[in-house]
């Protein structure tokens, strides 16, 4: 039994690397700074170790030979999940591209949001040491912070001191949209954040006001989707009087259709404010089932974010038409590879179409594929690096066992070989 | 294997070599003397009436790490003009302003470049310019670690810590980050915006911490030379872009005090403020300030008309020039404590006044300074074009009536601000060998790297002589890298995986207790964590590092 200390995360998102974690044979206990996301994602135990092909049992070797001679007559196939480290992502891109497949993260379709806002004017952005010692004011749109994240206040705003700041419990929290589901949010001295709350397809309208507000434009409204106006102009005036205010969001949770447009008008907002002799700045929310390091690995691969395709020959971005659902439902796709060496939760979805998968061990289906390769989860059966939400950092993921599991990238490289 | 390249002319400025006649011999991954007695040659290659030189190397280009990639998402619609077909032997992806990485690799060796250093390795995002280099086929590379505006480093001179301790942080920094130099952009001037500061000029106060660039510089350069690493300080100075610049650049090249240090994009900080645009040409000034200073080299950041994506760690200015933005949109970061970075794409339009003036500066800087071997040609990839543009700009600098047909389309008003049909100098093989060779191997301390006498490895390119030099430099016959040949008449033929470079000086292990300290208390990983082990280059079977001695 061994004791490791200082172990990295790749479920949060948000970096988390001050786990202790109890190693007897492969089964794993974390006893220090667990949390609801971390401790349920390292403790699962294995349960698969040997491939199957059709349902039976079969070797490595045999399980790739069944997937390379799969893959070599199709015309589109399409590899989903896409949630693995960064060599995992190198050897799928390297499939990809000689399959001629497309590729397509699993929460790109929340993605979008930032990609467009990103792709069409820009933004300006902060990361989470930033928020640590300099932030003075959080305006969190939309997402219940701490159901992402457990330990987001705890790491990044409660921390006891910081750099630039007297007093870290001083700083104002603000919640617009969704209430907080529990108390994480407020201040270690009891200072409890500010709910704006609404419904969240009213953001946009929300939003825009509290943009011109910003911009110093009259509002005659005196509410807008349930929010006082004047209480919107408080907020504005607090982002104006703030040293460093940062603006943070879930691209996923801002379910509604053209969201990205939300996302612009905050980004625009941040840009206003720099504007006005103060700093403000994003941060988007992300990092999870490796969504930033496919978007990071894809993008120096390909010049794309993670939806694109290989079936011309050279990559190809679309953000909407590459949708792995719309692929499966319109039968463009004739073959689907679904990769998560992170959640044995996430399964494939519903198709008819030969499937191959490449995931977590533990993973149960409502219909067998016609592979499936139980692969090592990064952090836990191999080392590995993974990007941590505010993507300019990659966290170096360490080996915490020795479970004979093969590594996503060991399958995919041998399946683009036998290729 | 023995290759022999017969009756090539060479031109090997390292060893004073200036188109002579030579054969080369190559053993595996050298070059080697004449073998003794009998011997059977492998592979034989008749070089008659072409140019040998040995293969070039980028010293500043932006190849790896967070804000090229940045750029690359931010510009789907530029990749879409160029996409990159897969072949049997080579990878899919994209070109023009900021290619995918494989491009990278293959692009630059298809100009006989092998090897380029990505000048801005900001330490908390070394492990990401590392894995995108590390997805550059052939190239050797290696970076320079960003130091300057690190909260780190402003609280040990604010607290007064002694060069010492400085030292002790530069060393370390170097090793975690795996670094072969390092560099300083903006001195202090990322952390000053982070409080809202929007310029810093060379004497002025950052107001949390009341240090000053010139404090910054001073330090670094210090700490640099007495480490013993062979690449100078590498400055990207203040007030980048700003009118009246030229004044910066040469308070900076007097305030160093005579230790070594490179200048870097010289061009973009070579701006006076006279004529009827308040801008203009301080070319001049600055050659005669490097013709005079022996301590100095430079590189050029040479821009050419064209759309590129300007991609770099200096956050402040970067956002004062977003409103150049073309096509409108851009991205500036504020990072971990460390740095910065922006990327705003720009157009660079020969009709326009001031782009059309940087043009003419540019290659006014290039043929005013008199010594090659303390000049450089870059275009600072992607900031001033793109890195597939230098045979064109190779062309400029050999070519004077190519350069006078060219300077006379451009905007009429900048015609009457440059000095530029007034020189004469036309570049010759050597100097472009020197600057893109020979020099550039000296001046980042790459041993048996940059020449083509016996023990350097046999990076070597081919080129058929062509009075069109440009021609003569977009398409070389062969290159070999490491021995290997990779690319016949201009076309990757085979690949393989280039080294790492990095220098390993030493430091005092005692100088963790202090920043694991710090590290604990304000930033968001463990110190333990955050150092890059040799094992994550070379892991995956395809990378190595190189260690490069220090100068004694």
């Amino acid at each position: 039994m061994i004791e490791i200390t200082e172990v990295p995360s790749p479920f949060c998102g948000i970096g988390t690397d001050d786990l202790t974690i109890r190693v007897e044979g492969v089964s794993l206990k974390v006893i220090e700074n667990g949390c609801a996301v971390n401790t349920p994602a390292f403790e699962q135990v294995i349960t698969d170790t040997h491939p199957r092909v059709n349902g039976q049992e079969v070797s490595l070797e045999e399980a790739i030979k069944a997937a390379a001679a799969l893959l070599k007559d199709t015309r589109l196939p399409v590899i989903g999940g896409c949630a693995t480290d960064v060599n995992g992502m190198r050897g799928l891109l390297a499939l990809a591209d000689r399959a001629g497949a497309v590729v397509d993260n699993m929460n790109f379709t929340g993605a979008r949001n930032n990609f467009l806002a990103l792709q069409d004017s820009g933004w300006m952005n902060t990361t989470l040491a930033e928020v640590k010692n300099r932030c003075d004011l959080l305006l969190v749109v939309g997402t219940d912070l701490e159901a992402f994240a457990p330990r987001f206040f705890e790491r990044y705003l409660w921390n006891k001191e910081a750099m630039f700041l007297a007093d870290t419990g001083a700083r104002d929290i603000i919640c617009l949209g969704k209430a907080p589901s529990g108390s994480a949010s407020t201040s270690p001295s009891g200072k409890q954040a500010q709910v704006l709350p609404c419904a969240t397809e009213d953001l946009p309208e929300v939003i825009a006001v509290l943009r011109a507000l910003v911009k110093g434009q009259p509002i005659t409204a005196s509410h807008v989707c349930g929010i006082a106006v004047s209480d919107l102009q408080v907020l504005a005036d607090k982002f104006k009087a703030a040293k460093y205010s940062v603006v943070t969001w879930a691209a996923g949770a801002l379910a509604y259709a053209q969201a990205e447009l939300t996302v612009q008008q905050l980004s625009e907002m941040i840009k206003d404010l720099n504007n006005q002799n103060t700093r403000s700045s994003g941060l988007p929310l992300a990092g999870k089932e490796g969504d930033q390091t496919a978007n990071q690995v894809c993008g120096w691969t390909t010049g794309y974010p993670a939806r694109t395709r290989f079936s011309s020959g050279f990559p190809e971005y679309d953000p909407f038409l590459n949708d792995t659902k719309l692929l499966l439902a319109n039968g463009e796709a004739d073959a689907l590879v679904w990769v998560q060496a992170f959640n044995c939760k996430s399964i494939p979805p519903e198709t008819l179409l030969p499937t191959i998968v490449v995931a977590r061990s533990g993973m149960v289906f409502s219909k067998e594929p016609e592979v499936f390769i139980p692969v090592g989860t990064p952090g836990i059966d191999h080392a590995g690096h993974a990007y941590r939400m505010d993507n300019v950092v990659a966290i170096r993921l360490k080996k915490l066992r020795d479970s004979g599991l093969p590594s996503t990238a060991d399958v995919l490289n041998a399946i683009e070989q036998a290729l | 294997m023995l290759i022999r390249l017969t009756g090539g002319t060479v031109y090997d400025p390292a060893s004073g070599i200036d188109g002579q006649l030579q054969d080369i011999y190559i053993q595996d991954d050298r070059i080697i003397d004449k073998p003794q007695g009998e011997f059977k040659v492998d592979q034989e290659y008749d070089l008659k009436g072409k140019v040998v030189m040995s293969g070039a190397i980028d010293m500043h280009t932006h190849i790896g790490g967070g804000k090229g990639n940045i750029a690359r998402t931010l510009l789907p619609e530029d990749h879409r003009q160029d996409p990159v077909h897969r072949s049997d032997i080579t990878r899919s992806g994209c070109g023009h302003a900021m290619p995918s990485t494989f491009v990278t690799g293959y692009r630059y060796a298809e100009m006989g470049y092998t090897a380029g250093f990505e000048p801005a390795l900001l330490p908390i995002n070394a492990r990401q310019a590392h894995m995108e280099m590390g997805d550059i086929p052939i190239l050797d590379k290696g970076g320079y670690v960003m130091l300057g505006s690190d909260d780190y480093l402003l609280r040990l001179l604010t607290a007064k810590k002694d060069q010492k301790a400085i030292n002790d942080y530069v060393a370390w920094t170097m090793h975690t980050a795996k670094a072969i130099g390092v560099k300083v952009v903006n001195p202090g001037g990322i952390n000053a915006f982070k409080f809202n500061q929007r310029k810093l000029d060379l004497d002025e106060q950052n107001a949390h911490y009341g240090v000053t660039p010139r404090d910054i510089l001073r330090v670094l350069a210090t700490a640099v030379k007495e480490l013993g690493v062979p690449h100078p300080l590498h400055v990207h100075g203040c007030n980048l872009g700003v009118p009246g610049n030229v004044q910066t650049t040469l308070d900076t090249i007097q305030g160093i005090g005579g230790l070594p240090m490179h200048l870097t994009h010289i061009q973009f900080h070579s701006y006076g403020t006279e004529g009827d645009f308040k801008f203009s040409s301080g070319a001049a000034q600055i050659a005669e300030a490097i013709n005079n200073n022996k301590n100095i080299t430079i590189d050029v950041g040479q821009i050419l008309f064209g759309q590129t994506v300007t991609a770099s760690g200096d956050n402040m200015r970067q956002h004062a020039n977003h409103k150049h933005a073309s096509p409108n949109k851009w991205v500036v970061m504020d990072i971990e404590c460390d740095a910065g970075c922006g990327v705003v794409p720009f157009k660079y339009k020969d009709q326009n006044f001031v782009n059309a003036l940087q043009w003419a500066i540019g290659l006014e800087t290039f043929l005013l300074v008199n010594d090659p071997w303390r000049i450089f040609l870059t275009t600072d990839h992607p900031n001033g074009a793109p890195f597939t543009s230098y045979p064109h700009l190779i062309r400029l600098l050999m070519d004077r009536s190519f350069r006078n047909d060219m300077l006379s389309t451009i905007h009429p008003e900048a015609q009457k601000m440059t000095t530029l049909a007034s020189i004469d100098r036309e570049y010759t093989l050597q100097e472009i060998a020197i600057m893109t060779r020979a020099g550039a191997a000296k001046l980042i301390g790459l041993k048996d790297r940059g020449g083509l006498s016996a023990g350097n490895f046999a990076d070597i390119t081919i080129y058929t002589d062509n009075t069109d030099r440009q021609k003569m430099f977009e398409k070389p016959d062969y290159v070999f890298k490491d021995g290997q040949l990779v690319v016949v008449n201009g076309k990757v033929v085979s690949t393989k995986w280039g080294t790492t470079h990095v220098v390993k000086p030493d430091f005092d292990p005692s100088v963790e207790k202090g920043l694991k300290d710090y590290f604990d208390r304000y930033l968001t990983m463990k110190l333990g964590n955050f150092k890059i082990s040799d094992e994550e280059i070379i892991e995956d079977g395809r990378g190595s590092i190189t260690v490069h001695p220090l100068s004694s």
